[in-house]
């Protein structure tokens, strides 16, 4: 079993209206998948798919091994997932925040106080040890939500849009962290709307009003397009779909 | 059981490091307790009289001076036609008119018969009943003493004279009627309103995503969800217990653990409703307005301001719905009258299958989604 993830002709409706048309796609494992689209091309409902939060309509899903339908909970033991919201407590400190997700993923404790020790360390936070999460800058929330999700060192970590509202500096080293995971052989499953950042990831798809119109690595995408770079193939298919609808 | 006890841990650092939560356990049942006990009470004193006197004979004076010497009228002011007050009644000054007709006393001595009219303010029409049973009272005393003067025949001493006996409320205090229905409310209040809204509060920050893609088991959730509201409640109930003790010598004269036993089991129900009302709203908002809805027709219902005997049959039979009114009804039977548990079973019976029900249908509705 060397797929992370297996997704056949996944799709999800909400009514009449189809948010994710038949997605078909494997990450392997140990692999940076990137999963670019606009705002609403169906990004987020596909990871929520993937992470048990949302049922599919129809199509197979496998993570981790496991299937979607039957087995989310087991999913779940095996998955770190950092929404596009910032999902710790607020009126938590770094240290309770750490030590509750990790008593819920069945840590021990003096797992609990290493964790927190090293990421304490990792992420210069001694000066907010003691203080609500509230009080952090949004950059370093988003580096401890993603230490958070990592807590129990599952095999594949979805992120949805973690670099959103996030400046350059805090981006370059909130990559450097998901390359340093990737490079423990960790999955890494990636939605953001920032293109430069698709450059980092080993495979990209490009998603457009819910299906998937580009699959393949940054670079031969770039040749089969003949593109610059990922912006310019993204602005194609968004203006392709625009032309083809109207 | 572990992840329970960190579940609970996380909501116990929450629930005391939000700054309005030990004034909500601990401010509120006291004031609950000492305002509301006054409310609204049966009783009523000081009613504001006037007289219309248009006889002005000795007869007159002195029925208008029983109602000058009772503890339940004041005088307002005397006029010579009902037109004069009419002002005063409009501006809630006077309440109730005494009408005493020309011929008063002449018709009294020689046709031993005659009339009075009552003028009474019914906006409000259990007190409008309540002022004129007063009154009547007064004037049937007046009455009987003077067909003994007349007839030398003492009616109060012959025929039947009913005495009453209040038992369970000898001295008929209001408060020892409303302080076991106030606890209630309480317990409820914080129950249903502290759990749903603190549920709820985790889907609009968007934490409970975070929670949903964690392993935790559906009822690992809810324990370590409701357990600490579940605790507070009782502590709050055994607060108020002591409060209506000491500060109303409230008499508790059942078990007191009967009381706190029915009341885990009415607690569950509650919190089950809470729970219910969270599955299916999204915002704080909907939820309190949601809660409120039902408790606002649970509690008027309930007979806890208004007696239910007052309401018309198809909404007493509403009853039967309105949990509220189970456990008003259990816990002035056993605080007041020291029922014991085959007294209570009936109510017992109904609060336990309702809590099943409630929180049976809230754990399916819930669902560890986005």
């Amino acid at each position: 079993m060397s797929k992370a993830v297996v997704v056949k002709d996944l799709t999800k409706k909400f009514g009449n209206f189809t948010a994710v048309n038949k997605l078909n796609f494997e990450v392997d494992k140990g692999e940076v998948f990137g999963f670019l689209g606009a705002n609403g091309a169906g990004k987020t409902t596909a990871i929520k798919i993937l992470c048990g939060l949302s049922k599919p309509s129809s199509g197979q899903v496998t993570v981790a091994g496991f299937d979607a339908y039957k087995q989310s909970e087991l999913i779940k033991k095996n998955i770190g997932y950092m929404s596009q919201r910032f999902s710790l407590y607020d009126d938590l400190t770094i240290a309770e925040n750490i030590r509750f997700y990790g008593g819920i993923y069945g840590l021990k404790r003096v797992e609990i106080q290493s964790k927190t020790k090293e990421y304490v360390k990792k992420l210069d936070l001694e000066e907010f040890e003691g203080r609500a999460v509230i009080d952090l800058p949004l950059g370093i929330k988003q580096k401890l939500a993603f230490s958070v999700a990592n807590v129990h060192n599952p095999a594949i970590i979805f992120l949805d849009e973690p670099t959103s509202g996030v400046d350059p500096i805090t981006r370059r080293q909130f990559w450097d962290m998901i390359y340093s995971e990737a490079a423990k052989g960790k999955t890494i499953f990636v939605t953001t709307h920032y293109m430069d950042e698709a450059e980092y990831c080993d495979r990209i798809t490009i998603m457009v009003d819910g299906k998937i119109e580009a699959l393949d690595s940054p670079s031969r995408l770039k040749k089969d397009f003949n593109a610059h770079n990922i912006s310019d193939i993204f602005l194609k298919l968004s203006r392709k779909q625009n032309s083809t609808q109207n | 059981m572990r992840t329970i006890l960190f579940l609970l841990q996380k909501e116990f650092i929450q629930i005391f490091r939000n700054k309005m939560m030990l004034p909500i356990i601990i401010v509120i049942p006291i004031v609950q307790l000492l305002i509301l006990s006054y409310t609204a009470t049966f009783e009523i004193k000081n009613v504001s009289l006037a007289f219309v006197d248009q006889d002005k004979t000795q007869t007159s004076k002195e029925l208008k001076s029983r109602f000058e010497h009772s503890p339940f009228f004041t005088t307002y002011a005397e006029a010579d036609h009902i037109a004069q007050l009419e002002e005063a009644m409009l501006h809630q000054k006077v309440e109730m008119i005494l009408v005493i007709p020309k011929d008063f006393e002449k018709h009294l001595n020689l046709s031993k018969k005659t009339d009075l009219q009552l003028i009474v303010d019914a906006v409000n029409g259990s007190a409008a009943n309540l002022m004129a049973s007063y009154a009547n009272q007064i004037v049937l005393g007046f009455n009987s003493d003077i067909i003994t003067e007349l007839t030398g025949f003492n009616i109060k001493e012959t025929g039947i004279h009913v005495v009453p006996r209040y038992w369970y409320n000898p001295e008929l205090d209001y408060k020892t009627y409303m302080v076991p229905g106030i606890l209630v409310l309480l317990v409820s209040l914080i129950g249903a309103f502290l759990s749903g809204m603190n549920i709820v509060r985790e889907k609009e920050i968007g934490t409970i995503e975070q929670l949903n893609v964690t392993p935790i088991k559906k009822h690992q959730f809810i324990i370590g969800k409701l357990l600490p509201f579940w605790l507070i409640a009782m502590f709050d109930l055994c607060f108020g217990l002591v409060i209506a003790k000491i500060i109303f010598a409230i008499p508790i004269l059942g078990s007191v653990w009967l009381i706190l036993g029915v009341a885990a089991i009415y607690l569950i129900l509650v919190l089950g409703l809470g729970l219910f009302i969270s599955t299916i709203t999204d915002t704080q908002q909907q939820a309190m307005f949601l809660a409120w809805f039902f408790f606002v027709i649970f509690i008027m219902l309930s007979g806890l301001f208004t007696p239910i005997e007052a309401m018309p049959e198809w909404t007493q039979r509403l009853n039967i719905l309105n949990p509220i009114a189970y456990f008003i009804d259990f816990m002035r039977m056993v605080m007041l009258k020291g029922s014991g548990f085959s007294d209570v079973l009936s109510q017992i019976l109904h609060i336990t299958i309702y809590a099943i029900i409630t929180m049976g249908l809230a754990i399916f509705r819930y669902r560890k989604r986005a």
